[in-house]
């Protein structure tokens, strides 16, 4: 697979301005806490990954990971930030994730586009400041709706670069 | 005894009273110190699960206290618990966290040492004539046995067995055992490691504390559509139970037996893992529904290892306001068809994203920001203590909400600390 620096209408890949504009509004849904607008950004196939250590990374069907959602359970998750009872994020931290370094891989078999950038993203709650750090790796996909062509998120994997250490709780949306 | 150990005993005596206990015992530098001494470093302490090291010159690095020791498994069989610590200088003799090897070599030196501890040789041996080599292997821990595959270690060279530590919290495991098709489980999921800012007590008494789930989890019982909450109330059968020696449970089979459901411990239906159910009929009869109704323990065995059902959780204290729950899936040998439900369920409740443990984690730091606080200064463990009462086995029982398991650590952890 090659890399594509501009979107290719013959390979039918994103290009990279409209990439990015993608992953900074999905940081910016989850750094306001818009549950709703971050939630519709999902496919119905979706997958949210954040590996912990060892072989999980490789493997998330006979090792725990930290986070592994499909979309029915991407649902729960937020139902259950909606609930104004998940302590953990009662208050809610302040964060602010930076995304840098995105490159357009290249085309996924059943036409995903997959997209790697890097992660760091600081959280702030009275336990104190907290950097997460990491690769990760998206999969867009151009989906027709009601309001025209837009993009969606199939695939989302963050490998964070401590995860074979003991991680605080996580449970705002990386 | 002398005028010092009646002080010490007398100090305890202050700040563990029957219904409540001092917030210092959670923020003292000097009673963690003496915790660690007196308990992890003392009594028998889970450390990993013989399915960890399965074959011959299997090693692993495991938590231990605050500290981590390597669990081998010698060429013989036999099972090491090996500090990570060079004889020579303190170097560390391992540095990978899992592996095969019948020797470890310092990287340091280059002393090396078989994989039982023994020293198999220094380089450059000239400089050592006469050096006695018995007395120059890896500190190992002294005492090692394991039951039902779950390997603990004891620092002490003397005292009780593992089967008399353990007591009645044994047939608890056994019971978990025994819903695997072959009678044996496997610890090899991977872990989760999750960090807390609260002391380490905050976690074990949580583990047994059938209070707080209404509360603290009525976010994701809502969400999810659980059945979980129902049996933490006043009104389920299910009961709380001091099994002595600091261990203590959640006996949740009174309720599962109402409701008489073959799964219902695991929220499914039979239908939907028939080869596991089939199984279980075949090696079982007809006491496999019984074991089938009754399902999993909710058992915390003092002072380190938490059974959860379908997990298992070890506690690591680090400081003595900061903790480590390493957790992962318990997985059958065997049992594929529950294994990925085993591990799914796992995944999505506990850990530091987990629908559940995120929020227990974070009663354990907002605990431990309240106990600096003064005037009260005390935290009031008496509920139920007007109802508990015993049971046919001769342990003191409750209801699941009453906080007999609290009061049972807290009995047992004294007599250990005024020793
Ligand atoms: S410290 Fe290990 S060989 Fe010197
Ligand atoms: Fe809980």
């Amino acid at each position: 697979m090659t890399a594509v620096a501009e979107g290719s209408i013959e390979l039918g890949t994103i290009a990279q301005a409209e990439a990015e504009q993608f992953l900074y509004r999905e940081a910016r849904l989850a750094d306001a806490h818009d549950y709703d607008g971050w939630e519709a950004l999902w496919t119905d196939d979706a997958i949210y990954w954040v590996p912990a250590g060892g072989e999980s990374a490789e493997d998330p069907n006979t090792q725990v990971s930290v986070l592994f959602d499909n979309r029915s359970r991407i649902g729960t998750r937020i139902r259950q930030l909606k609930s104004g009872k998940r302590h953990s994020q009662t208050p809610k931290s302040n964060v602010v994730h930076q995304i840098t370094n995105v490159e357009v891989l290249g085309l996924q078999e059943n036409g995903d586009t997959e997209v790697v950038a890097s992660l760091l993203a600081v959280e702030s709650r009275e336990r104190g400041t907290t950097f997460w750090a990491g690769r990760v790796e998206y999969r867009l996909r151009r989906v027709d709706t009601d309001q025209g062509s837009e993009l969606r998120l199939a695939f989302k994997k963050v490998t964070l670069v401590d995860r074979d250490q003991p991680l605080y709780t996580l449970s705002f949306l990386i | 005894m002398t005028s010092l150990d009646e002080a010490v005993g007398s100090k305890y005596d202050a700040l563990i009273q029957s219904d409540r206990v001092h917030g210092s015992l959670y923020t003292d530098p000097e009673i963690f110190a003496e915790e660690m001494a007196k308990i992890y470093y003392t009594t028998w302490v889970y450390v990993g699960h013989e399915s960890e090291v399965p074959e011959p010159n299997d090693y692993v690095v495991k938590p231990f206290g605050p500290q981590s020791v390597i669990l081998s498994r010698a060429k013989d069989g036999s099972i090491h618990l090996l500090q990570n610590r060079c004889a020579h200088r303190a170097n560390l003799v391992c540095d990978a966290p899992k592996g095969n090897s019948t020797a470890f070599r310092c990287q340091y030196h280059g002393w090396t040492y078989a994989n039982d501890g023994e020293l198999l040789g220094f380089p450059y041996k000239k400089g050592y004539e006469g050096a006695d080599r018995s007395q120059l292997g890896l500190g190992k821990v002294p005492r090692v046995e394991s039951y039902q595959g779950f390997v603990f270690g004891s620092f002490a060279t003397e005292g009780p067995s593992l089967t008399e530590h353990l007591g009645d919290a044994a047939g608890e495991i056994d019971r978990l055992v025994r819903l695997s098709p072959t009678g044996k489980i496997k610890l090899t999921a991977g872990w989760l490691k999750h960090k807390a800012k609260a002391n380490w007590k905050m976690l074990l008494e949580n583990e047994t504390d059938g209070y707080h789930p209404q509360f603290v989890h009525s976010s994701v019982f809502a969400a999810a559509d659980s059945g979980i909450g129902a049996l933490y109330s006043d009104n389920a059968d299910a009961v709380s139970r001091d099994l002595g020696g600091g261990h203590t449970e959640n006996d949740l089979r009174p309720e599962f037996r109402r409701l008489g459901n073959v799964m219902g411990w695991f929220g499914t239906t039979e239908d939907k893992v028939p080869n596991y159910v089939a199984k279980m009929r075949e090696l079982h009869g007809e006491k496999a529904d019984e074991i089938l109704i009754e399902g999993s323990p909710h058992l915390m065995v003092f002072p380190n290892l938490f059974i959860a059902e379908i997990q298992i959780f070890v506690i690591q204290p680090l400081a003595v306001d900061e903790t480590v729950q390493h957790v992962t899936a318990i997985q059958f040998e065997d049992g594929e068809e529950m294994n990925r439900r085993l591990l799914q369920q796992t995944i999505g409740s506990v850990g530091p994203a987990g629908f559940l443990l995120a929020d227990d984690s974070e009663m354990y730091e907002r605990n431990q920001r309240g106990v600096q606080a003064r005037n009260p200064e005390w935290l009031v463990i008496n509920r139920g203590a007007n109802r508990e009462r015993v049971d046919e086995n001769g342990h003191l029982i409750g209801y699941n909400t009453d906080e007999v398991p609290i009061r049972a650590i807290w009995k047992h952890y004294k007599t250990l600390m005024e020793k």
